[in-house]
């Protein structure tokens, strides 16, 4: 990786420093960083004059704590990464449709959320756009048959279109098609004040409210230049670690659900009810809303309130290590997850994949500890991995998460420190910059990567949720399982549909 | 025909929807949680039974014939048990083949059904139904012969009547496999766990539950009380082998009816809660294992 421009989780860079190359020399730097072991953490692209985009990419270093940016001017096509760099296939995917530059030579360039381009240069002409087509791919033969699953389910959950190749009981391929929640976050985030952009970034998937408005406000605030408080930083970072307990609590509850084994799936899912009502003790909001504002939190956590929440999280941790000594003891439920599902460290980072997902397959990927930011930068959570790679092994990710995430909270409520919750920002932000906000929420790592225009506007504001890596493992996972196994196996990675169509 | 036969037949009749509701209602005993009514399966077919009939245009008449054939076929062999521990409405020599073959033909009649509606989740679950059913007949087979060889009795009547109490005395263990044996097959034939997950509202991972999800209204009232009926049917089958009343005078033999299914379900109902849901390859595992039990307990009567 080249050095020199010094780009960190949540530190602004001038944007002209970002080095513009030729196309050629911008493919071999991805593709070489990532060979390298880096990782792409998005790929993107913006108008950048008449008929003209500007790719981005913004490449992780996680073992050194390092981000880098890399542009190209391009036109009306390139030569796609993906064959060369099969991480970025989706993001050359979503450039495609929404700049309307064609990736050349891509395998797999279908639509991702089926809208016409919201990011066109000037002078470009759109293309006929038709939301329904879609070429789906099939495996012909007398004796496989199609099952296709959604976009409407049988629970109340988010919609999104399933289609298997079978044969008999085993899935030999499984597409994914999304986009049914797409509501043009980007465009929003882009166009609308940062009064209205903060309920937006909390709505960018419903449960991950404190990760996504924390990326926001980390954006925001490394152009703005503004500092938190020590004590702003905390409570934050407890209220990160309450959503990611609470949905952690609720996914094992679920994957015992589907198992149907029933003790575990009641009691975790109850205390997930517990730990959203701690968060609404906190911020007045079930799903933590309203909390996490920039320049710090809305609301200050009084000393009784952190004591009784410091008590209430007790029987929660007393209560979970039961219902988890019986679940990840009981023979049948060893039995029915292992090996369900399998992804491997190589597939892993082929495909760049994120959060307890990677950490399931022995690869050690966490923004808290790799990129830290605000308290993670003094209180660290030791990260947890397993090594199958499969259902089974992402339960015990999430098992240990919980532990941890449960240690970190008793271990900072009773002891956060002085200072004021929130900090005044300026009126304006910083022209004519870049900035990366990364965060690791419950289900990996979020990113906002933002640029401003010359007069501290807002240029272009990148989300990248842990989903959008992640989608492509379940469908990667798949093949080979049996079409029984395959809503424990969803479940397992659990991802969100609405993170991901934006 | 005598009237404890009859006064059993309409017990049963009445009380087969409680069974599944005493299941659940174990379940979320044992887990902490207080369950729906145990009357709820009564208003739930109360509410179907009021409901109109919506009938997709692919399907056939098999579709409209289903639910009364599975009926049909579980009432006509509830005619052939023994309820009362004495002999059934209608009993000859052979009727246990006549008993499983009715059972088949109900469960043939639901798997056409679901192949009938043209879905692919309908037809995976015709499939698995039939599949699983090439295991679990077997075992049902084998079990049947057993008590007949342990009996010398070709009846359900005579299997289940007064020459049980004689053969606990005088072959423990063939009857004690034939009992397992009958438990597990119970467990599959009911569609309950470890098979089957009676709560899932997973489409891709059912097994009974995906082949009547097209039925609606009074059909779906009708297959939902059919089958709570095999269940019961199945739980007086291995209570009448555990629990021999020919002895017993006609009126306590027909209650004690009302107690032993009720075990069989809280006991159904805390296997549930104790294991996950096995996966779907190893449920033909299970069978096998029921089946060479039973098939044991044959070998052991026959020299």
């Amino acid at each position: 990786m080249r050095v020199g421009l010094g780009l960190r989780n949540r530190r602004a860079v001038p944007w002209p420093a970002v080095p513009c190359l030729a196309v050629q020399e911008f493919r071999r730097a991805v593709i070489d960083a990532t060979g390298a072991g880096g990782r792409v953490v998005s790929l993107f692209g913006l108008p950048d004059g008449p008929r003209e985009t500007r790719l981005v990419a913004i490449l992780a270093d996680d073992a050194r704590g390092e981000l880098d940016a890399l542009s190209a001017r391009v036109s009306l096509g390139y030569p796609a990464l993906t064959p060369e760099c099969p991480q970025t296939h989706l993001f050359e995917r979503e450039i495609a449709e929404q700049c309307g530059v064609v990736p050349e030579g891509h395998p797999w360039l279908k639509p991702v959320r089926r809208h016409p381009p919201d990011h066109l240069p000037p002078g470009v002409a759109p293309r006929p756009f038709d939301r329904e087509a879609y070429p789906f791919f099939r495996i012909a033969g007398d004796e496989l048959h199609e099952v296709g699953v959604g976009p409407v389910h049988a629970g109340v959950i988010e919609p999104g279109h399933f289609r298997f190749q079978a044969h008999g009981e085993e899935v030999l391929f499984l597409e994914i098609v999304l986009g049914y929640q797409h509501r043009g976050v980007e465009r929003l985030l882009e166009s609308e004040p940062a009064a209205r952009g903060v309920l937006i970034a909390e709505s960018i998937a419903g449960d991950s409210v404190i990760g996504h408005v924390e990326a926001w406000c980390g954006a925001l605030e490394a152009l703005a230049r503004v500092r938190k408080s020590p004590r702003a930083q905390a409570v934050r970072g407890c209220a990160l670690e309450l959503e990611r307990l609470a949905s952690h609590l609720g996914d094992v509850g679920a994957i015992a659900g589907d198992i149907a084994y029933a003790p575990a799936a009641a009691t975790l899912g109850r205390l997930r009810g517990e730990c959203l009502n701690l968060l609404m003790l906190l911020s007045g909001n079930r799903f933590g809303r309203g909390l996490v504002r920039p320049g710090g939190v809305a609301f200050d956590v009084p000393d009784d309130m952190a004591a009784a929440s410091v008590a209430r999280l007790e029987r929660v941790r007393a209560e979970f290590d039961r219902a988890a000594d019986d679940f990840f003891a009981n023979d049948s439920v060893q039995g029915r997850l292992d090996g369900v599902g399998v992804l491997t460290a190589s597939g892993c980072a082929d495909l760049g994949l994120v959060g307890p997902t990677a950490r399931a397959c022995a690869v050690p990927r966490d923004v808290r500890t790799d990129h830290p930011w605000g308290v993670y930068r003094y209180a660290h959570i030791p990260t947890a991995t397993a090594q199958a790679g499969d259902a089974s092994a992402r339960a015990v990710v999430r098992q240990l998460e919980i532990i941890r995430s449960l240690e970190f909270l008793i271990e900072q409520l009773p002891a956060l420190p002085r200072g004021a919750p929130r900090a005044a920002l300026p009126d304006r932000l910083a022209p004519d910059e870049l900035t990366v906000a990364l965060v690791e929420g419950w289900r990996g790592e979020i990113a906002h990567v933002v640029v401003t225009d010359a007069t501290g506007g807002i240029r272009r504001w990148k989300v990248t949720d842990p989903s959008f890596h992640n989608w492509s493992a379940l469908a990667a996972a798949m093949p080979g399982g049996a079409i029984s196994d395959f809503p424990l196996c969803n479940k397992s990675f659990n991802l969100s549909y609405a993170g991901h169509d934006l | 025909m005598t009237a404890s036969a009859i006064g059993a037949l309409a017990l049963i009749l009445v009380v087969a929807p409680l069974l599944p509701a005493l299941a659940g209602r174990t379940v979320a005993f044992l887990t902490g949680r207080r369950g729906a009514p145990l009357l709820q399966p009564y208003r739930d077919l109360a509410k179907l039974l009021g409901k109109g009939a919506v009938y997709s245009r692919t399907t056939t008449g098999v579709f409209r014939l289903a639910p009364a054939v599975v009926l049909g076929a579980a009432l006509v062999a509830a005619g052939l048990l023994p309820l009362d521990g004495r002999r059934g409405l209608a009993g000859f020599g052979g009727d246990m083949i006549a008993f499983a073959g009715l059972l088949a033909l109900g469960r043939l009649l639901l798997a056409l059904a679901g192949l009938d509606t043209g879905s692919s989740f309908e037809g995976m679950g015709a499939s698995r139904e039939l599949g699983f059913a090439t295991f679990s007949e077997p075992a049902l087979f084998l079990v049947l012969g057993a008590l007949a060889l342990a009996t010398g009795e070709s009846s359900l009547g005579g299997m289940l009547g007064a020459p049980l109490a004689r053969a606990w005395a005088r072959a423990p263990a063939t009857l004690a496999m034939v009992g397992v044996s009958l438990g597990i097959v119970l467990l599959a034939e009911a569609s309950r766990g470890p098979v089957d997950d009676p709560a899932t509202h997973l489409e891709l991972t059912m097994i009974h539950e995906v082949t009547i999800l097209d039925h609606g209204g009074p059909d779906l009232g009708i297959l939902l009380y059919g089958s709570a009926l095999k269940f019961a049917l199945f739980a007086a089958l291995l209570a009448g082998t555990f629990l021999p009343r020919a002895a017993w005078p006609a009126p306590l033999a027909v209650a004690a009816l009302l107690p032993a299914l009720a075990l069989v379900a809280i006991l159904v109902g805390v296997i549930e809660s104790a294991m996950a849901r096995l996966r779907l390859v190893q449920v033909p595992h299970l069978l096998t294992g029921a089946a060479a039990l039973a098939a044991l307990g044959v070998v052991l009567r026959v020299r």
